[in-house]
């Protein structure tokens, strides 16, 4: 018990002029109070289509077919109405977005689009709306929060319209935040600003946070439990440290090893007898046909026939971890070997 | 003492920005601000630093894609800012850049082949179309494209396959230095590692020289010879790549290595706090640059701007703290 979300057997497919996709494809996942789950993987994965999802913040006129179930404090989210569904968006569930300079509205302050959240939620007049803001402006540590809540969105820096997100999605003191890449457009002196007061405000809230991300490194320091997205597909789940040490699943292996820094010994050297990073070869499947088996198969060092006979189920371990294959890594992340093709004939697909 | 390819001396480069309803005002942004160093023939060097502290305008004045204030350029004995355009033209076959967006910087009217295939018309390389193609085709198996994809047009490929086309590009013409602006920023981690790689290689097979610009310092530890750190439009820090790395000198170096996360769950960060952000280039600090947020502040940080001075070997600080 002690769940907050729990993802059941989530499904999102899209009907396209090209075919049916299915970004997610059978994907279950929880978190509880207090704890930040990570969803990593390559763009094109899911992930972010799995957080829309939670908001039911995809279109459904588009065609998009949503299966399974979302049970957030004990309401199945894929069942409720539009309204209530809206008082849920903003004030229990919140999110901040990947890019700071779209998701802001430029015709208005941000003072207004802070209120305009307050207001509606907590039924907040419009003075204490704005005290409010000011308050919320002043906690993401934005210097001057009596002025900057009245300036447009294109007057402040890339680092402080993100904090201005998170000022917004904070301030309806949300049980759920889920942050979909909230650092990525940022410089790393930023990041670890924006990260290190994301964390005390969880501690003093006791959010949980779903973390979607692509850089393992603030996955390594920010969070408790990391699930691995590959083509729709979660192919593995455990907590932070099993991962990082014993990653099971072959294109977690690889994702980390493509790291520069992860590697310290057993490096690959090139022509120049400099060392060469470990790559995967090839791409990402096309999610319009997939075939049978395991989709991570082309592109894995430990494949054998039987991956391509029939869909890989996940299979958990004793420390309530998953991972989907037939061939786990089970030893210490530096020992297996990956093969790198030769140099320069990659297994591009045009 | 090892040839230098290129050596950058005193480079600035300002804009003037018209402000007020009729124009009346201007002010000036130094984007570079007296800018000194040098690259070796054969090795990458790597130019880190915040968003908006100079480190691709710098990297496009020094292939004069904008014109420098002032300052002088001597690539391979010539100085390039002295060059006529004819000259310049000429240069530019030795001196090429790959963008940052792979999205962006490829023309999406134009195949494959034909933006490959620009730059030997523009440089009348090839007796013949044939002769062209067949060079094309060369570079497309190179960087790891099959040659069908001379045909198709950008839309029809990946982010890594793009930057791929980028490098082909830059490649063609046989350059001996490339300006790389964020080749791979844009790109996934496994994508980005086999570009790395390709990177890497070429260097090696062509004798390349590089100048890395990137924010992503696990990429330039791997990638670099050496690193400069450069702040609001100059160099702060300058020095072999592991020993910047592991050993940073300068407050602002050691702060931004100290941000960088760890791929490792059990090491923590020992993060040093900087206050704010780096400031509007149209106000400048005076004294150091870097004083507002710099942990280690004296009164004289506030007033006269330090100098890069030479700290052992080949290891360069601009910081009062190493005044003697």
């Amino acid at each position: 018990m002690g769940e907050l979300l729990t993802i059941r057997d989530l499904s999102v497919e899209f009907q396209t002029e090209y075919g049916l996709v299915k970004a997610v494809d059978g994907l279950s996942l929880s978190i509880k109070k207090g704890e930040t789950l990570a969803l990593v993987g390559e763009s094109g994965c899911g992930k972010s289509v799995t957080a829309l999802s939670i908001l039911r913040l995809i279109a459904r006129p588009m065609g998009a077919l949503i299966r399974g179930e979302i049970f957030f404090e004990g309401e199945d989210l894929l069942c409720l109405t539009e309204q209530r569904m809206r008082q849920l968006r903003g004030n229990r569930i919140s999110m901040i977005f990947q890019e700071p300079m779209t998701s802001l509205n430029p015709v208005f302050t941000i003072g207004d689009q802070i209120m305009e959240a307050v207001q509606l939620h907590q039924g907040l007049n419009k003075k204490d709306a704005l005290d409010k803001s000011i308050a919320m402006l002043k906690m993401v540590g934005i210097s001057s929060p009596e002025t900057r809540v009245f300036n447009y969105p294109h007057q402040l820096s890339g680092g402080m319209r993100q904090r201005v997100m998170i000022a917004m999605a904070l301030s309806c003191e949300p049980a759920l935040l889920i942050a979909d890449e909230p650092t990525t457009a940022l410089d790393v002196t930023i990041q670890a600003q924006i990260m290190e007061l994301m964390a005390s405000l969880q501690e003093e809230l006791k959010m949980g946070i779903l973390l979607i991300t692509h850089d393992l490194g603030v996955v390594a320091q920010n969070c408790d439990r990391v699930a691995v997205m590959y083509a729709g597909q979660v192919v593995e789940e455990a907590n932070i440290f099993d991962i990082f040490k014993t990653p099971r699943h072959p294109y977690t292996l690889g994702l980390l090893r493509s790291v520069p820094g992860y590697t310290k010994e057993d490096q690959l050297l090139g022509e120049d007898n400099k060392p060469r990073l470990k790559t995967i070869p090839g791409m990402v499947p096309n999610l319009r046909d997939l075939r049978p088996g395991c989709r991570f198969h082309e592109r894995c060092f430990s494949a054998q026939e039987r991956c391509l006979k029939q869909d890989i189920d996940l299979i958990h371990t004793a420390h309530g971890a998953t991972y989907r294959c037939l061939f786990p890594n089970e030893n210490m992340c530096l020992s297996a070997e990956i093969r790198r093709p030769s140099t320069l004939v990659f297994g591009d697909k045009l | 003492m090892s040839e230098f390819l290129l050596t950058v001396h005193a480079l600035k480069q300002y804009f003037v920005q018209h402000r007020g309803f009729f124009k009346t005002q201007s002010s000036i942004v130094k984007a570079v601000d007296g800018v000194d160093f040098s690259i070796e023939s054969g090795e990458t060097l790597a130019l880190v630093g915040e968003s908006g502290c100079g480190k691709s305008t710098l990297g496009r004045s020094i292939l004069r894609l904008i014109e420098p204030t002032s300052g002088h350029i001597n690539f391979e004995g010539q100085d390039i800012i002295k060059a006529n355009a004819r000259q310049l033209r000429e240069l530019r076959r030795r001196m090429q850049i790959i963008f940052q967006d792979p999205f962006a910087s490829l023309n999406p009217r134009m195949t494959i082949g034909n933006i490959i295939q620009e730059a030997l018309i523009i440089h009348k390389i090839g007796a013949n179309s044939a002769e062209r193609y067949e060079r094309v085709r060369e570079l497309l198996n190179v960087v790891g494209l099959r040659a069908e994809a001379i045909g198709r047009y950008p839309h029809e490929f990946s982010g890594g396959q793009r930057q791929r086309v980028g490098i082909a590009r830059a490649l063609v013409v046989e350059p001996k230095f490339i300006v790389c602006d964020e080749p791979v920023s844009a790109l996934d981690v496994s994508i980005q590692a086999q570009i790395i790689n390709l990177m890497q290689d070429l260097q090696y097979r062509l004798n390349l020289t590089y100048l890395f610009i990137a924010h992503d310092l696990h990429v330039v530890r791997h990638i670099a010879s050496r690193i400069a750190v450069m702040y609001l439009g100059n160099l702060v820090e300058i020095g072999e790549a592991k020993e910047v790395y592991d050993n940073p000198q300068h407050p602002y170096t050691q702060a931004l290595l100290s941000a960088v996360p760890i791929p490792d769950p059990t090491k923590k960060l020992q993060r040093i706090m900087l206050i704010g952000e780096i400031p509007s280039p149209l106000a400048v600090p005076a004294g150091c640059k870097f004083h507002p947020r710099c942990p280690a502040v004296m009164p004289r940080c506030k007033e006269v701007s330090p100098s890069l001075i030479t700290i052992g070997t080949r290891r360069q600080v601009a910081c009062h703290l190493f005044d003697t």
